[in-house]
């Protein structure tokens, strides 16, 4: 592994409808070990944003602490980036975003980070409905300090250390979905045909979104006995269906097979068309997702794919009625009273 | 018996039941005196509970102008049967009594040395009304009018007070004013009055204001171009947030579109509310949280990332009696070395000390370019006994050609025109360095803000020189950071002295009145009134050039002494302690008692701790 990126591009490169290549989404080369599931997400991130043609630095990048929290450096290099505290990616990302509504807040969190000391940011960021990404890398377990379980890993399952898990495992999807989530997927660090359309539809879609990505550690749960490994999840993943994401304006130029296609439009005049669905269940009523979760999670398989999306979703924003205009952009003329107030209210305290 | 006998110079004392709607009657009587113009400080003595435990309100009546408590009551009015032996019980001799006689009072409580008054308070409520809310709510309002016939209070000023207060409700008026004069008549009809003490009208109190701290630093927020709020219930703080949100509803929504030119997010826990405000301000935006102890033990871990990151963030701490959940609804200065020295590592946080609801005004809205200026937390330790009571206080004022200071921030423009840009790189020598937005520029200004160490370019490394030479610009920024904050205002005696005092924060007016005695006995201090942390070179001067110092403070553990001996490593020789912990203000008398027993030679500093904390309580 080199330890710089090479400046050096290729002059063919393909570029977005803003002229910029995927070299200009690209951020600091990783110090992730070799394999890591996480640089494929960073991957997919890189290519979805790029294919958007969103500007890069109208993108912030937010995350906690953790191996999937040090993922941001790797990805999008001219965007702003926050690495905060462990577990409290959430709620940096809500002032943020209450300051400046124009940027797209790319969140990135892990297993550890959300699921144990970010439980309740997580759970109150999914209520808020912000308009937000929330991309989990999950690995089931904590690669910094070592290996150790972390509440998502499944009961039974067994890291190098090869000691079974001995509790139940936190479903994020099902608890985003619980906690009002507006957009639930689940994908796989090693599917980007399916994780890109899914970033994508997440970007379009006003309100909190989450992909719960499961991205195989390497080094500490790669094992045979452990539900988190690229073998296990190739293994027992089944889609909800296929999805494929069609940008505002751009012409649908894929042909499916008739009958069991689904073709959605978006807040921002994208769509989204779903095909191959699984007809036991509907994306777009949240009992349907929940049940299907639960079925899967019975028979010990992981559901991937679109669980569920709200299409009247209202974010944040819209619920507290904020201006329009960025809060950060305002002023003293915008934003304060003046003198004359005082006095009224010096008035009436006399 | 000796009736103690005074005009407008005394301490009453009201004692009612928690959610009886006393706090408006009482709040009525203590703005009636201050439009008759006299000032008065009242206090809320409340307890942590929504219904049916004691509660008491203790307005200090003072035509000198002296706000702080003085200690001991000349009038005890009590409507609360579970808390009148307690009650009657200090009244100081010659003082006086009023209660409810509906129920004769228990004989065991009676005292000859002052003077007792019945007033059938229940009885007349009873007869006048039918409706029991009506009767609870409206024998507040009459024993108000029974005071103003004992102490001979203009009425006109009372029935005035009302009229204002529900301007728009014609019944209201009436049916309060009827109220007042129900009491105002039976004492007419049936009692000996005026007594001992009086109310006259007076001029003392000029322009000023009656204010509580919290609401003055919800406006400072406000006219400090504060648009995100974030905060965590909790007492005494919830009211910051609560006056941010009323005048904010007030002048921040468009009226045409219904926008909103604020944000306020009630979070989850405090944990989430700093977050929320230090992600609102690397944004770009005015933001602010508001909280107490507790809510600063858990805000400590994102007080460190924001020091250490350098993200400008506003901590209003209104401070309650701790550790843990301590006294919740009683006041204390008990949180300066857990905010100084907030969060692990090696940190230093500034803090403003407001001892006036203008001071909270002004330092509020100051907070926000402080914050931006020097990118860094600015916490605001104000507490209970300022920001939940109304204080008397100059009234407010904003200059409108003021612009906010944002600090050091670059555009689009200046990165476009080639503006090295190190996030870290202290390119002015001030120590403080340029920022960017996120989202100001296509291609350059992008940088990446982490709490781990990093490079001048915000690029992470591991490299102890790197780190050290980051940390040290951090302590140079302090020196820069000291230039910036009030300074703190020395008050001469007009004479050298060996001996001084230096105070902050709510134990002003105490202080000041306390060396007022002091000095009509023939003892001499000079004072001075620390504003902030850091403290300011002045402070250190003042120190050195007196032999001996008094902190006053409001904590067991003499914090700001601690803090001044481990910034200026004055021995412990030097600094002496006036304490008082006990959840109530710090008293005048009490100041002046403990600054005695020193001097008069009760110098030796006890073996053991315990031993000098028990004087201190002795003489409360």
């Amino acid at each position: 592994m080199s330890y710089q990126l090479p400046k050096f591009r290729h002059p063919a490169l393909p570029v977005n409808d803003l002229g910029y290549t995927k070299a200009d989404y690209e951020g600091a080369i990783s110090t992730l070990c070799a394999g890591c599931g996480h640089d494929s997400i960073s991957g997919a991130i890189v290519r979805a944003c790029h294919e958007l043609s969103i500007e890069p630095h109208k993108i912030a990048k937010l995350s906690g602490i953790g191996c999937s929290s040090k993922a941001p450096t790797y990805f999008l290099g001219n965007s702003h980036g926050f690495n905060s505290v462990h577990g409290r990616m959430p709620s940096v990302v809500t002032g943020a975003a209450l300051a400046n509504r124009d940027l797209l807040y790319m969140g990135v969190s892990g297993d550890g980070d959300t699921a144990s000391i970010g439980m309740g940011q997580f759970a109150h960021v999914a209520r808020r409905n912000l308009n937000m990404v929330y991309i989990v890398m999950n690995n089931g377990c904590y690669g910094l300090t070592k290996g150790q379980d972390s509440a998502t890993a499944d009961r039974g399952s067994a890291s190098k250390k090869g000691e079974p898990n001995i509790y139940s495992a936190i479903d994020l999807c099902g608890t985003a979905l619980q906690m009002g989530a507006t957009f639930v997927a689940r994908s796989f660090s090693g599917d980007k045909e399916q994780l890109v359309p899914l970033i994508k539809a997440a970007i379009s879609h006003r309100g909190f979104a989450l992909i719960d990505v499961v991205s195989p550690c390497v080094t500490f749960n790669n094992n045979p006995k452990s539900t988190k490994s690229y073998e296990f999840v190739r293994e027992h993943s089944d889609a909800t269906g296929t999805i494929d994401f069609v940008p505002m304006q751009k012409e649908i130029t894929t042909q499916y097979q008739p009958g069991h296609s689904h073709e959605v439009t978006m807040h921002d005049g994208s769509s989204i068309r779903l095909y191959k669905m699984d007809e036991s269940m509907n994306p777009f009523e949240r009992r349907s997702a929940i049940n299907a979760l639960e079925e899967h999670r019975s028979s010990g398989n992981i559901l991937t794919g679109l669980i569920y999306m709200n299409l009247d979703s209202r974010d944040l924003h819209e619920v507290l009625e904020t201006s329009r205009r960025p809060l950060n952009s305002l002023d003293e003329t915008d934003l304060c009273p003046g003198n004359k107030m005082l006095l009224n209210i010096n008035a009436s305290l006399r | 018996m000796k009736r103690i006998e005074s005009v407008n110079d005394f301490v009453i004392k009201f004692a009612n039941v928690n959610g009886t709607g006393s706090a408006s009657a009482n709040n009525l009587f203590a703005k009636a005196v201050f439009r008759m113009g006299i000032p008065v400080s009242p206090k809320n003595i409340f307890p942590s509970n929504i219904q049916g435990l004691p509660t008491w309100y203790e307005v200090r009546v003072n035509d000198k102008g002296y706000l702080g408590r003085r200690g001991g009551i000349d009038i005890a009015l009590s409507v609360n049967p579970q808390s009148m032996a307690q009650d009657i019980k200090e009244v100081l001799p010659g003082g006086y009594f009023i209660y409810d006689n509906t129920k004769p009072l228990d004989l065991r409580l009676h005292r000859s040395d002052i003077t007792i008054i019945g007033v059938p308070l229940t009885r007349i409520c009873n007869e006048q009304y039918e409706d029991p809310r009506q009767r609870q709510l409206f024998k507040n309002v009459v024993y108000v009018g029974v005071l103003a016939a004992l102490l001979d209070m203009d009425f006109k000023v009372l029935s005035g007070l009302v009229e204002d207060q529900f301007k728009a409700k014609k019944n209201l008026v009436l049916s309060n004013i009827h109220a007042l004069e129900l009491g105002h008549q039976y004492v007419h009809n049936n009692l000996e009055h005026p007594i001992g003490i009086t109310v006259h009208k007076s001029d003392q109190v000029g322009d000023k204001i009656l204010l509580d701290g919290n609401t003055a630093l919800g406006l400072g927020a406000l006219y400090g171009g504060a648009t995100v709020a974030a905060w965590y219930p909790i007492t005494p703080s919830t009211s910051v947030v609560d006056a941010f949100e009323k005048y904010a509803k007030r002048v921040r929504i468009d009226p045409g579109t219904g926008q909103h030119n604020y944000a306020i997010v009630q979070a989850e826990d405090e944990l989430a509310a700093i977050g929320m405000a230090i992600g609102a301000s690397w944004n770009g935006a005015r933001s602010f949280t508001a909280t107490s102890g507790p809510g600063v033990s858990l805000m400590s871990e994102f007080l460190g990332l924001a020091y250490f990151a350098e993200i400008p963030t506003v901590l209003f701490n209104v401070q309650r009696a701790g550790p843990s959940t301590g006294m919740p609804t009683r006041t204390q200065q008990a949180d300066i070395l857990s905010c100084a020295y907030a969060s692990h590592g090696d940190t230093k946080q500034v803090l403003l000390f407001p001892s006036t609801p203008k001071e909270c005004f002004d330092f509020g809205a100051l907070s926000f370019d402080l914050a931006e200026r020097l990118q860094t937390p600015i916490i605001l330790m104000t507490d209970l006994d300022l920001g939940m009571n109304d204080n008397m206080s100059e009234p407010l004022s904003w200059d409108d050609e003021r612009k906010y200071d944002r600090g050091k921030v670059l555009t689009a423009e200046q990165l476009e025109d080639g503006v090295e840009f190190g996030r870290y790189l202290d390119v002015d020598g001030d120590a403080i360095c340029y920022r960017t937005y996120p989202g100001t520029h296509p291609t350059k200004g992008a940088f990446f803000t982490r709490g781990t160490s990093r490079n001048e370019y915000a690029v992470y490394t591991e490299k102890g020189e790197e780190y050290e030479a980051n940390m040290l610009r951090l302590l140079r920024k302090w020196d820069t950071i000291n230039q910036y904050v009030p300074a703190p205002i020395t008050v001469d005696c007009g004479m050298e002295t060996e001996t001084a005092v230096l105070y902050f924060g709510t134990s002003e007016e105490s202080s000041r009145e306390a060396l007022d005695h002091l000095a009509s006995e023939g003892i001499y201090l000079n004072a001075m009134r620390v504003r902030a942390f850091p403290f300011n070179k002045e402070v250190q001067d003042f120190i050195e050039r007196h032999k001996e110092v008094f902190v006053i403070e409001q904590n067991r553990d003499a914090q700001l002494r601690t803090l001044l001996m481990a910034e200026f490593e004055f021995g412990p020789d030097k600094l002496k302690s006036v304490l008082c912990f006990d959840g109530t203000p710090i008293s005048a008398r009490n100041i002046r008692k403990q600054i005695k027993t020193h001097l008069n030679g009760d110098n030796v500093l006890p073996l053991h701790r315990n031993t000098a904390l028990l004087r201190a309580g002795e003489s409360r």
